[in-house]
């Protein structure tokens, strides 16, 4: 771990000022410490944001306000998140542990960096990390990487499970930097890795996020998140679904679903949601969306099973979406 | 001494659940562990790991690490202090032949993650920054650590581990016998390479003394190995470096050597003559010691009834370049089963990691994990229940020594106990035949066996006119319960309370005894303990004979019970004294024996001794998306005498709770091209968290013992060993697909 100068913000002005190359914003900490303590991120500055008052949950429009420096657990367990946005709930609590999601914040959450192997080593190459010297996943161990989006430099994936929810309920996240407030859609959010694999989100340098901006509920009732993982609790995703329908008697009208653990960022693809509306809701409708979004699914060594997680799991959260059966969280048993 | 403990007095607290002793120290931080002793000065090393597995390194630039305020040394290969340089010196008392792992010797890098330099500092922060700023520059060469592609140059290790058996002489003709055996099966089996991973990292903080003599706290399973190997490697004698080590936070093997943070420290101690403490990383705790995987074969032929004719497994396992690690895996085939053509054999193979290491139950794990899934296997292949194939080929006498027969062996009762508890008689014996909802339901059994064995130890018993007793000696409690059961046997043995009674362990100061391994500790330090405390009470009884109007006069030893702080005599509780009261009326302010005990040599010479279990489970997978949930286990275990079914309970739950990881969740995943096991922490190397463990009932079946007078057969390792195949085979049951590689993860049941 390196060192560094430490400065603390009262309003979002003073960080967005207090920002120069090499800074980073700290709020939770749950994942910056880790990888300073890793020598992967060596910031010169941090900037301590948690005392900017941004941890509210208030109604805005006709959705909610998610503010940045809400915690993990605030949301997780606000009434009017479990009333009318459970996915995310749900969402949010199949990550991590209790301990995390109190120190957790919802912007850090957004900003978590993959948890691939290579990118936490410094004595492996990783573009990610230092850009350039290659990506040693490609070949290696490679079983939690991506099978969507991937490129030649990067088959990272995005870690969060919040974010999927995020993703399919088309959030919008606000972010405050040097040149003034702009609202980001959430799919646009996160970027693919390209060959800048570097760049994790499309914020530009200075800007922080304000808050997480939910639309109107759609999904109370007709939702899931399924995760599929190497144990029972506390791992990251190698397949995860969020499931949102619409139902019409037992004819779809809207569906929105994301994947998490397949790509560098909350895998939507929306002709397989439009193919599902207006469709009935049966396993075989299900079947057809699910083999849409796989045909675009490339394996690398050791992780084509993800491929056919994903299809099934795909398959099996449409149906506990439709069905109003979501996933429970301490019945581990899937339903 | 051949009579069973509770002929010594009453089992007031020997046999009885009793809460661990040192458990609210444990929980309210009092309990201290390696590095967390404090001392004045105390400065703090870092160790930096070498990023590459094999060639040498060219250069280190330190400088910038040395230019930090605060910063006092940075330690290398080229400017190391001097130390011993013979291979002797550096081999500890568990040490597998060849030449020891010596941490900064020189330029060769043999493993990745070897400590290449230590950064000491006034405090652990700028150690650790200044030891980012080293830079070290390698000639690398390409490593070697897939054991597949070595298998042909496997060896049969010309110098053999002390205390493990190598394979015994085939018998018969297993090749033959296989080959006209009218069903057969055959399998290739492996078990990943796995890491210990105890809560409590490895650290040692080596203490100056103002007499010029180290005062060393060390994470070690047992002190006596850390202090001999300390004194032979840095020259001192015995007397002028003590090690202590009064808690383990979690060893499982990972601290019965002395571990390169030990050397570092004490180099850096020496060197710049003030305290030292070094602490290693999770990650860190990559770069010492593992359970290597084994890449096995097993094949069974057999009559259509179930008779076993022919039995062959082989072996093979990574070693380091530097030493000939081993482990006893395929034997447990020959000890378990009768048959009349056995071939087993086991080979080692040189890598470039690090020297794999014992971990809880090491080659039993293993190799159990093989024969008891072949042997699922051989039950399906003709159509027998397979508790039943099992008692067809029920061992009555150890055929890998000579036919011995087994001291105790309750197996048998391990199985019916255990079936009874599980419900196995409602088992339909068809695979993907059981299920409920979207989850198939699968139902498995196995074996599990460990060898039985007790250590040479010593132990100290001292009454003082208080009526307190302190007992001890040097080995650890790693969290088993030792303190615990030396204290039910030091409070049983003299008629004590037990609040009236301190165990002492893990100090050099106490009478010398193993490390703690082996699930040898209950009988060789209790032996040690009873035999202490017998030589003390039988000092009290003879100053108590020898007052005044005793009402022991003319009573002979063997007559006298020790209950309630007093003696009695034997049939006349009328004729009794208070021990304080003897003691104070003798003028006598304490009393004090130190007593070895050791393995029964006629014992040992007529019977063979293991701890055996039946381990049932079930398990749930959804059918669909291959999640198993393991939701039932019985673990019924035949150990001997239970001193404390608490404690006894905990070391089965824990095993199980290792297996469950092992089976279905451990693997250490290697970049061969890099030769680094890449998934070094605990976000990515998967131990069971409570999600993941069910219902766990333990049962102890009852069985007679004579190997000790204790009638006690070890715990630590019997709960893990078989509960992989037991696993492997509900798996199959519930599924139909036979998983022979672990851990079961979901892309093996997709």
């Amino acid at each position: 771990m390196n060192r560094f100068d430490y400065v603390r913000a009262g309003t979002v002005a003073e960080a967005v000022q207090a920002y120069g190359a090499g800074a980073r914003f700290i709020a939770g900490g749950t994942n910056l410490i880790d990888l300073m303590k890793y020598d992967v991120e060596k910031p010169g500055r941090l900037i301590d944001i948690t005392r900017l008052p941004l941890d509210g949950i208030e109604e805005h429009d006709s959705g909610l306000r998610l503010g940045a420096l809400a915690t993990n657990a605030k949301v997780a367990y606000d009434e009017r998140v479990a009333a009318q946005y459970p996915l995310l709930r749900n969402a949010i609590l199949a990550g991590a542990s209790a301990q995390l999601r109190n120190a957790a914040s919802t912007g850090g959450n957004l900003l978590q960096r993959t948890r691939c192997y290579y990118f936490y080593d410094t004595a492996t190459p990783c573009n990610k990390r230092e850009p350039g010297t290659g990506c040693p996943a490609i070949g290696g161990v490679n079983r939690i990487h991506a099978i969507f989006g991937a490129s030649e430099s990067c088959i990272a994936t995005h870690p969060s499970d919040m974010c999927v929810a995020l993703a399919a309920l088309e959030a919008t996240v606000r972010v405050s930097g040097p040149q003034g407030e702009r609202s980001i859609p959430f799919a646009d959010f996160h970027r693919l890795p390209g060959n800048t694999p570097e760049q994790d989100t499309n914020l530009a340098p200075g800007e922080i996020v304000v808050s997480v901006d939910l639309p109107e509920s759609k999904f109370p009732q007709h939702y899931t998140y399924l995760k599929l993982r190497d144990r029972l609790s506390y791992a990251f995703a190698l397949v995860s679904v969020a499931a949102g329908v619409e139902l019409d008697g037992d004819t779809i009208k809207t569906a929105r679903l994301a994947l998490g653990g397949v790509a560098h960022k909350p895998w939507r693809n929306r002709e397989a949601e439009a193919l599902l509306e207006g469709k009935p809701a049966t396993r075989e409708s299900f079947q057809q969306a699910a083999d849409l979004i796989v045909s675009e699914a490339k394996p690398q060594s050791a992780n084509g099973f993800k491929i056919d997680l994903a299809r099934r799991a795909i398959v099996r959260g449409l149906e506990q979406a439709a069905a109003g059966t979501p996933q429970s969280l301490s019945d581990k048993r899937i339903q | 001494m051949t009579q069973t403990f509770s002929s010594t007095g009453h089992d007031t607290f020997v046999g009885s659940p009793r809460s661990r002793i040192d458990g609210p120290a444990k929980v309210t931080g009092l309990a201290k562990y390696a590095g967390e002793f404090a001392a004045p000065d105390l400065a703090y090393g870092y160790v930096v790991s070498s990023a590459i597995a094999k060639g040498r390194i060219a250069a280190i630039e330190s400088a910038a690490a040395e230019a930090v305020p605060s910063v006092l040394k940075v330690i290398t290969h080229e400017n190391r202090p001097r130390t011993a340089w013979r291979d002797k010196n550096f081999q500890d008392a568990v040490a597998p032949p060849g030449s020891p792992f010596r941490a900064l010797y020189d330029d060769l890098i043999v493993y990745s993650g070897q400590p290449v330099a230590l950064v000491v500092a006034e405090d652990f922060e700028t150690a650790r920054y200044a030891a980012s700023l080293i830079q070290v520059r390698y000639e690398a060469q390409e490593p070697t650590t897939d054991l597949r592609a070595v298998r042909g140059d496997a060896y049969d290790p010309p110098g053999k581990r002390e205390g493990i058996k190598p394979p015994p002489e085939p018998w018969g003709d297993a090749d033959q016998a296989f080959g006209s055996a009218p069903i057969r099966v055959q399998g290739a089996y492996t078990l990943a390479n796995e890491h210990h991973n105890p809560m409590e990292p490895h650290a040692t903080t080596v203490v100056v003394e103002e007499d010029g003599t180290y005062t060393v706290y060390d994470k070690i399973q047992g002190v006596s190995n850390s202090h001999q190997y300390l004194a032979n490697v840095f020259g001192l004698k015995p007397d002028q470096v003590r090690v202590l080590n009064p808690y383990l936070g979690g060893g499982f093997g990972s601290g019965l050597r002395p571990q390169y943070q030990a050397f570092l420290a004490m180099l850096a101690a020496q060197e710049l003559k003030r305290s030292v403490r070094v602490t290693l990383t999770r990650d860190q705790m990559w770069s010492f010691t593992y359970r290597g995987e084994a890449l096995q074969s097993v094949s069974l032929g057999a009559e259509a009834d179930g008779t076993l004719t022919a039995l062959r497994h082989d072996a093979v396992q990574g070693t380091s370049h530097y030493e000939d690690y081993q482990e006893v895996i395929v034997n447990w085939s020959g000890v378990l089963y009768r048959c009349d053509n056995v071939a087993l054999t086991y080979r080692i193979a040189k890598l470039d990691t690090a020297t794999p290491g014992d971990m809880r139950a090491p080659g039993a794990v293993t190799g159990v994990f093989a024969i008891e899934t072949a042997m699922d296997e051989l039950a399906y292949a003709t159509g027998m229940d397979p508790i039943a194939l099992r008692l067809k080929n029920y061992a009555e006498s150890d055929a890998t020594a000579e036919g011995k027969p087994f001291g105790s062996k309750e197996l048998k009762a391990c199985f019916t106990q255990g079936a009874e508890r599980f419900g196995w008689s409602k088992r339909s014996p068809e695979p993907r035949s059981m299920r409920e909802g979207r989850e198939l339901i699968g139902w498995g059994v196995a074996t599990g066996v460990w060898e039985s064995m007790m250590m040479q130890s010593n132990a100290i018993a001292t009454l003082t006119a208080d009526g307190r007793l302190t007992v001890g000696n040097s080995t650890g409690d790693i969290g088993t319960g030792t303190y615990t059961i030396l204290t039910q046997i030091a409070a049983d043995t003299l008629g004590l309370p037990m609040e009236a009674v301190t165990t002492k362990l893990g100090d050099t100061r106490l009478p010398e005894a193993p490390v703690a391994g082996g699930s040898w500790t209950a009988a060789s330090s209790g032996t040690a303990v009873m035999k202490a405390c017998r030589n003390v009470g039988e000092q009290v009884f003879k100053l108590a004979r020898g007052l005044e109007n005793s009402p022991l006069a003319n009573v002979d030893f063997d007559r006298a019970v020790f209950a309630d702080g007093r003696i009695a005599v034997a049939g006349d509780p009328s004729r009794s004294v208070s021990m304080v009261e003897v003691m104070r009326a003798a003028g006598v302010d304490k009393l004090e024996a130190v007593e070895e005990a050791g393995p029964d040599k006629d014992f040992n010479a007529a019977y063979q001794a293991y701890t055996h279990g039946a381990i049932f489970v079930e398990v749930k997978v959804d059918e669909e998306l291959g999640q198993v949930r393991l939701t039932r286990v019985v673990s019924a275990i035949a150990a001997g005498k239970i001193l404390n079914p608490k404690t006894a309970r905990s070391q089965i739950l824990g095993g199980v709770v290792m297996g469950i990881g092992s089976a279905l969740e451990e693997e250490s995943m290697l970049d061969h091209r890099f030769g680094r096991f890449m998934n070094h922490n605990l976000g990515e190397y998967h131990v069971p968290v409570h999600a993941d463990i069910y219902d766990i009932d333990v049962i102890f079946v009852d069985e007679e013992d004579k190997a000790n007078p204790l009638g006690v057969k070890g715990l630590g390792e019997i709960g893990i060993v078989g509960t992989a195949a037991a696993i492997t085979n509900a798996v199959f049951h519930a599924t139909g697909k036979r998983v022979r590689d672990l851990p079961i993860t979901i892309d093996k049941l997709l």
